[in-house]
């Protein structure tokens, strides 16, 4: 186990899969990435996968991952993390894989990769972070940006009637994907289910049963232009009633 | 109709798409990622055909896009892994290609070509050229075969496997929808019978061995000095590498005053120009780059020494024009463009440019 106390100060538990040369990580103060990638953390060591996975990141803020854990990572181009990892297991399925993106990744810009994936039942786990806009590029309006709510392309607020309502990703998901999908919707305000939900997606993985697929509610403080309070105001409030928190599909216990 | 098997060389009579299905069985390919276009269709359907008697796999997927990079996370894990289209589907693969060049990954890709720009036709064209050898937002890091004829497509297409696993940067056999469609005999065979060493792939990512380290791969760079580093690395590598693959065919060249440069099956018609004029004692030569990326440029200048008058005959407008200019640059020889895209080119019509000359 690693040691606590650092300089007589008490040092943060790491995960024991993440890559201690590359911490501190480089999101921003505040952002939900750090608290989903560490509940994925600690869920490896649980699981104890560390040296049979592969992890994918796509382009936004997730390629800040791509050092993340000691674990065998690649950062591929915007949206196509999932074929990437697909490719992966599709050619070793003794591989575990997990994508990791964020909502222009999953919901804009690859798409067409993830409701493909789901309707064909990949045997990945995808966990996608949705914090209402788009980070890297300065917070532009993404497809999961509440109505009404300000970014850089909708500085007016969101008008739904011009751009459409939030992309409901997990409920898209568990639409489309056949029997045996796992498919839920966590947040960074309640860290012991989000890690629950992440490790039955990767469970869900390794027994082969299909698609395992988890969004992740997740703060961007920097773009949001938020203090902590309004920060976990606007999470635990305004995301929460915009996407429903929980399970969304689970596959059927297998009798016998 | 006899069964068809790899043991042993064996003459066949087929199309070209299935010669390439069987040219990736017997390169010992371990899956084909694909999305359907025309004309390259039929690769897709003969190794979906071929597959289970041979252990192999096939994901069709949704576009191509994602066609380009799942065959990447195939190779990444180790694989040999392939995909195939035409046209505009080139034009979306472009995307994978480039992350293959920035990061090494041994992809090989055939190409069909088709009419363009846009849908075009889905019938033939060499318009393609510019955007295999050059596609993306990079320099060309990438290895192009320019095929000619079936035993070619086969020949090529197990070699193109070497050279992505031997140099680890994408490799394309760039063929037409003539050679796609059209029947021709050829001889297939187990290349590992014949002796010849196919380079086994290696696992990137995703080795289990317990407790080994860990490998992070990117593709993206904070600063402009550390991108240059990059860019520089690799220029370095593909010019090691080009001398090395470069091919070319270059026949009659050596006392000829009137050169046909051509590439591809093009370059078919040319040779039976070249019969022709040689046989009507015509001092004529031919020259065709095999490899269109990396360009033969000094066999190129070579060949030309003596000649007045080169003809350039492609079936696009000015595509291998522009890479005879580049690599002829301060030649004095007069360049002739015979230049008719997205149209086949027949050895009387060479015949009659020349005869205009």
């Amino acid at each position: 186990m690693q040691d606590f106390k650092m300089n007589d100060s008490l040092a943060p538990a790491m995960p024991k899969s993440w890559k201690v040369e590359t911490k501190p990580h480089k999101f921003c103060p505040g952002c939900g990435h750090g608290i989903i990638l560490k509940c994925l953390g600690e869920v490896i060591d649980e699981l104890g996968i560390q040296d049979q996975m592969v992890f994918g990141c796509d382009i936004g803020c997730s390629l800040l991952s791509w050092d993340f854990f000691n674990v065998d990572t690649v950062q591929t181009h915007h949206g196509r993390t999932n074929p990437v990892i697909i490719g992966m297991k599709r050619a070793n399925p003794e591989l575990i894989v997990v994508g990791y993106m964020g909502d222009g990744g999953g919901y804009a810009i690859g798409s067409q990769h993830l409701f493909n994936a789901a309707c064909r039942n990949e045997k990945i786990t995808v966990i996608l972070c949705n914090n209402c806009n788009y980070g890297m590029t300065g917070g532009q309006m993404a497809p999961t940006t509440l109505p009404g709510m300000k970014t850089e392309t909708s500085p007016y607020g969101r008008d739904p009637i011009e751009t459409g309502y939030p992309t409901k990703g997990p409920e898209m998901v568990a639409a489309v994907a056949p029997e045996g999908a796992y498919v839920a919707r966590g947040t960074t305000a309640n860290v012991r289910q989000l890690k629950g939900f992440i490790k039955k997606a990767l469970e869900n993985q390794m027994a082969g049963n299909g698609i395992s697929f988890v969004e992740c509610l997740a703060g961007c403080p920097t773009n949001w232009r938020t203090n902590a309070k309004q920060t976990w105001e606007f999470i635990e409030k305004d995301q929460a009633n915009a996407f429903k928190v929980g399970e969304l599909r689970v596959p059927e216990v297998k009798e016998g | 109709m006899a069964e068809v098997s790899l043991q042993g060389e064996q003459r066949v009579f087929m199309t070209g798409n299935e010669v390439v299905a069987w040219a990736a069985i017997a390169a010992k390919v371990d899956i084909m990622y694909g999305y359907p276009i025309t004309p390259q269709n039929e690769i897709m359907h003969y190794w979906t055909r071929l597959a289970p008697k041979y252990g192999k796999k096939f994901l069709q997927t949704e576009d191509e896009i994602s066609a380009g990079f799942t065959t990447i996370g195939g190779v990444l894990s180790g694989r040999k892994a392939f995909t195939a289209t035409a046209g505009p589907g080139n034009v979306l693969m472009q995307e994978s290609a480039n992350m293959a060049e920035m990061m090494r990954i041994p992809i090989v890709y055939v190409i069909q070509q088709r009419g363009g720009p846009s849908t075009a036709t889905v019938i033939y064209s060499q318009q393609e050229t510019t955007l295999t050898c050059f596609g993306g937002n990079g320099e060309g890091h990438r290895a192009v075969y320019s095929t000619a004829n079936h035993q070619e497509l086969f020949d090529y297409t197990i070699k193109a496997f070497n050279t992505a696993w031997t140099y680890r940067f994408p490799t394309f056999i760039l063929g037409d929808g003539y050679q796609a469609k059209m029947r021709e005999p050829l001889t297939i065979y187990d290349p590992e019978e014949k002796g010849m060493k196919l380079v086994a792939p290696e696992v990137i990512l995703g080795d289990t061995t317990p407790g080994k380290k860990s490998v992070n791969i990117r593709n993206t760079y904070n600063t402009e000095e550390e991108l240059y580093e990059v860019v520089m690395k690799l220029q370095k590598d593909w010019e090691a590498m080009a001398e090395k693959i470069v091919e070319w065919d270059a026949r009659g060249c050596e006392d000829a005053d009137f050169v046909i440069v051509s590439h591809g099956v093009v370059s078919r018609a040319a040779l039976a120009a070249y019969d022709q004029l040689r046989a009507a004692g015509k001092k004529v030569g031919v020259f065709r780059p095999i490899t269109i990326r990396p360009f033969p440029e000094m066999q190129l200048r070579e060949a030309i020494k003596g000649a007045k008058k080169v003809l350039v005959a492609e079936s696009s407008y000015g595509q291998l024009l522009k890479m005879v200019q580049n690599a002829l640059y301060g030649e004095t020889v007069e360049l002739v463009p015979f230049l008719k895209p997205g149209v086949g080119i027949t050895s009387e019509e060479i015949i009659e440019e020349y005869s205009k000359l």
